[in-house]
């Protein structure tokens, strides 16, 4: 019996994406945003990026244009509803997987 | 005056990993992101069994890019006691060491501790998230679950008592800050906990975090509905420094303005769906009464 | 250098001399003078650590697991209802491996209130997974306090180090001080392995799986049963290490050389009485008497309850006529439970002897030594008539 190595195994998590899997695959609605619309993609400024501060799955970046990451968006809607220039809408997730092919 | 952050100058660095296993549309996940972007780096977290256990990651996985210990539910405030001391005792100071955790957490089992720690004037920020139930076991009733609310343990009638007045109890202990805040304002949130890292002793943030399954409504409305409930005079943006009362963002705009009815921030959430006309009466009273005095 | 001073202020000076950086206290009947000395210690610079006036015993623990976390050596003490209400947190500093050390001033347990020593708060918590060492006096529960910071930092689990409340804690006895040059050569600073750390972020104590699970590189990782696989592996592995750390004491300080039993006249005994605690002490008068009358008679003190020393057991009481186990608790609704584990221990011994259980003194009853004498004397002279049910001592109604 060893008496060296104590300690060896505790329960401590260390830190990456994807605890949950990819939660992308909870999504019923996918969100798009039409960049014409989409205001620092329009304006080419860094501006508004509302979505990004109430996304609460950090799945929006803060880039011009902003970017969903598909991978994890739980499609819960929020960045729709609270857009300003109304760019996003929610798309069934059917869809555009039709569309794809 | 303050420089107040904006979202284009709030920093980018998050500290939260994305595809967690926080419900879609979690007021938590937004309070937590924007808190931790305020705490930054040189932070410890002390966490209870809540639904932050949950967002926080299962073994070996953790989503948090910074240190947190969990802790037993009744021991929060104390816990994060010992992290003080501890930190005390290796001369690290300058770190944050931060309780979050939930209602139920905060003002019901764990009052104790959270009271003891505030007495003893521990150099701690204390984090609530108020979703107004047992959210983690299934959205049964607490301490803090509003007057009329249905919940697992309260399903046909509604909850017959008030909510508990967390904060003023908190306050009433004399500490240096105690603020409230909204998922659904993040740069008030943002500013609050920010400042609570500048100030010595205990500080006090408690925050109104919309649950769309708790409280039952489309995840697509948790802003809505927050902004809903402070936009109604019900729940109050406020900070209390030193013993003085100040409302802040969204609420301080209220003053002297005509307030939405409360009824419209009922209709929107099927909680409230047992309501009479004599409580929606009451509750109208009391925001207005509330409103009178400030 | 000797002193004359309680048990309880000898335990407070051994964490002293510890150097414990984190205590947390919440005064209780009979520990309470072992926590003011402490906070005196502090607030008098004598012990350079942070003292907190916590609310309550399981706040106490939660500053212990959270300052151990961080990477501290962490004490507190309690006794009885204290060490109950702290239950839940026993558990947890344990699975999270952490080095506590605690005293606690054995008391009974209410209802009804008791004030009065009996050891029924420790022993109830003998599954918790602590590491338990019981002093017999007051010497012991200093040099215990200073081996089991050792203990607990080498093995990465908390200890508990136990002793009879009023019994030893308010009596008044010379012990020798050990030096603190001494002291710090045989226990080094405590560096954790890991601890809180923003510089090496990581979260300690999550929802752990039943199954395993896989971690970031793809390693696997443990799941719940794994883990606590490993804590009773390195339990049993305890007895070992403190085999060790207790040869070492007595190397540097001239003191110890009995970490699991400590035997008094057992060699040439065919009947041998046990007990845990300062009774142990108390036994040798009745011993004495008992050899004059040509009765090979001993005792032996068990000095580590948990992890449980079933080796050293078996070595001592093998080969014996009968044994007579005296107990200031037990496992309700059925027998002693320091009776019940020899019992077990001894099951597959070659050459095992008949065993008998004495239960005495809960909520502090006087325990006469004319008591003692004549239940010894019967057990003695009836040695094949043991039965399995707990005989009780001194009962009045």
């Amino acid at each position: 019996m060893t008496t060296e190595n104590f300690e060896e195994i505790i329960s401590r998590g260390t830190p990456g994406p994807g605890d949950g899997g990819r939660t992308g695959s909870w999504r019923v609605l996918r969100p798009e945003i039409d960049l014409k619309v989409c205001i620092p993609a329009k304006t080419n400024k860094m501006a508004c990026f509302t979505c990004w501060l109430y996304c609460p799955d950090c799945a929006v970046s803060k880039t011009i244009p902003p970017v969903i990451d598909y991978n994890y968006c739980k499609g819960c809607g929020i960045c729709a509803e609270e857009c300003p220039a109304g760019a996003i809408t929610m798309v069934d997730e059917a869809t555009p997987m039709k569309e794809e092919k | 005056m303050e420089n107040k952050t904006t979202i284009v100058n709030l920093t980018e660095e998050e500290f939260v990993y994305p595809g967690n296993r926080a419900c879609s549309g979690c007021g938590l996940s937004i309070i937590y992101k924007i808190g931790l972007k305020a705490l930054g780096k040189n932070t410890i977290l002390v966490v209870p069994p809540s639904c932050l256990t949950v967002l926080q990651g299962v073994y070996p996985v953790s989503t948090t890019k910074l240190p947190v210990v969990n802790v037993t539910f009744a021991s929060t405030g104390a816990a994060a006691t010992g992290v003080r001391g501890a930190m005390k005792a290796l001369r690290k100071e300058d770190v944050n060491v931060v309780a979050w955790a939930g209602d139920g957490g905060t003002g019901d089992i764990g009052i104790q501790a959270l009271s003891g720690a505030c007495e003893r004037d521990e150099d701690i920020i204390y984090i609530c998230y108020d979703n107004e139930a047992y959210m983690n076991t299934g959205i049964q009733r607490s301490g803090t679950t509003p007057q009329g609310v249905l919940t697992t343990t309260t399903p046909i009638k509604g909850k017959l008592q008030q909510k508990k007045d967390v904060p003023a109890i908190i306050a009433a202990h004399g500490i240096g800050y105690v603020a409230t805040a909204s998922a659904a304002y993040p740069l008030d949130l943002y500013d609050k906990v920010k400042k609570a890292t500048t100030l010595p002793g205990p500080k006090y943030i408690h925050v109104h975090s919309p649950c769309p399954p708790g409280w039952n409504f489309e995840s697509r409305y948790t802003i809505k509905i927050g902004k809903l409930a402070v936009q109604t005079g019900l729940f109050d943006l406020y900070e209390i420094e030193d013993g003085r009362f100040r409302l802040t963002g969204a609420s301080k705009k209220l003053k002297g303005r005509e307030r939405k009815p409360v009824t419209d921030y009922f209709a929107t959430q099927g909680r409230f769906k047992s309501l009479d006309k004599d409580l929606v009466a009451r509750v109208q009273a009391q925001i207005d009464a509330k409103w009178a005095n400030y | 250098m000797h002193i004359i001073d309680s048990g309880n202020v000898a335990a407070a000076t051994g964490v002293k001399l510890s150097r414990a950086q984190v205590i947390a206290a919440y005064p209780i009947t009979p520990q309470t003078p072992l926590t003011e000395k402490l906070s005196e210690f502090v607030e008098s610079e004598e012990l350079d650590a942070q003292y907190i006036p916590v609310e309550s015993e399981h706040s106490a623990m939660a500053v212990c697991i959270a300052a151990s976390t961080a990477g501290t050596r962490a004490f507190t003490a309690t006794s009885a209802n204290g060490l109950l209400y702290m239950n839940e947190q026993l558990h947890w500093a344990v699975g999270a491996r952490l080095p506590i050390v605690m005293c606690v001033a054995n008391r009974g347990i209410g209802a009804p209130w008791t004030v009065w020593n009996d050891q029924q708060d420790t022993i109830a918590q003998r599954d918790v997974g602590w590491i338990q060492i019981y002093a017999n006096d007051h010497q012991q529960i200093i040099d215990s306090v200073i081996k089991a910071f050792r203990l607990a930092q080498t093995v990465s689990i908390p200890v508990m180090v136990c002793y009879d409340g009023y019994l030893l804690s308010h009596t008044y006895m010379p012990f020798d001080l050990p030096d603190q040059e001494k002291v710090d050569e045989f226990l080094p600073p405590f560096k954790a392995a890991n601890f809180l750390d923003p510089e090496n972020p990581g979260n300690f104590n999550p929802v752990t799986l039943p199954d395993v699970r896989p971690d970031q590189s793809g390693t696997t990782r443990p799941g719940y049963i794994e883990i606590r696989h490993r804590l009773q592996m390195d339990l049993r592995a305890s007895l070992e290490v403190y085999k060790e750390i207790d040869a070492d004491y007595k190397k540097d300080f001239g003191r110890g050389g009995h970490p699991f039993v400590e035997e008094y006249k057992c060699d040439d005994a065919d009947f041998v009485a046990v007990c845990i605690g300062s009774l142990s002490y108390h036994l040798r008068d009745v011993i004495d008497a008992m050899r004059e009358d040509g009765i090979p008679v001993g005792v032996m003190g068990v000095q580590l309850y948990r992890p449980f020393p079933d080796q050293a057991i078996v070595q001592a009481l093998a080969g014996k006529k009968h044994v007579i186990v005296f107990e200031k608790a037990l496992s309700y609704g059925n027998q002693g439970a320091l009776y019940a584990d020899i019992k077990s221990a001894l099951y597959n011994a070659a050459d095992r002897p008949t065993i008998q259980n004495f239960i005495l003194g809960l909520g502090g009853r006087e325990i006469k030594t004319e008591q003692l004498l004549a239940v010894l004397r019967e057990a003695c002279a009836k040695p094949g008539t043991a039965e399995d049910t707990p005989r009780w001592v001194g009962l009045k109604l």
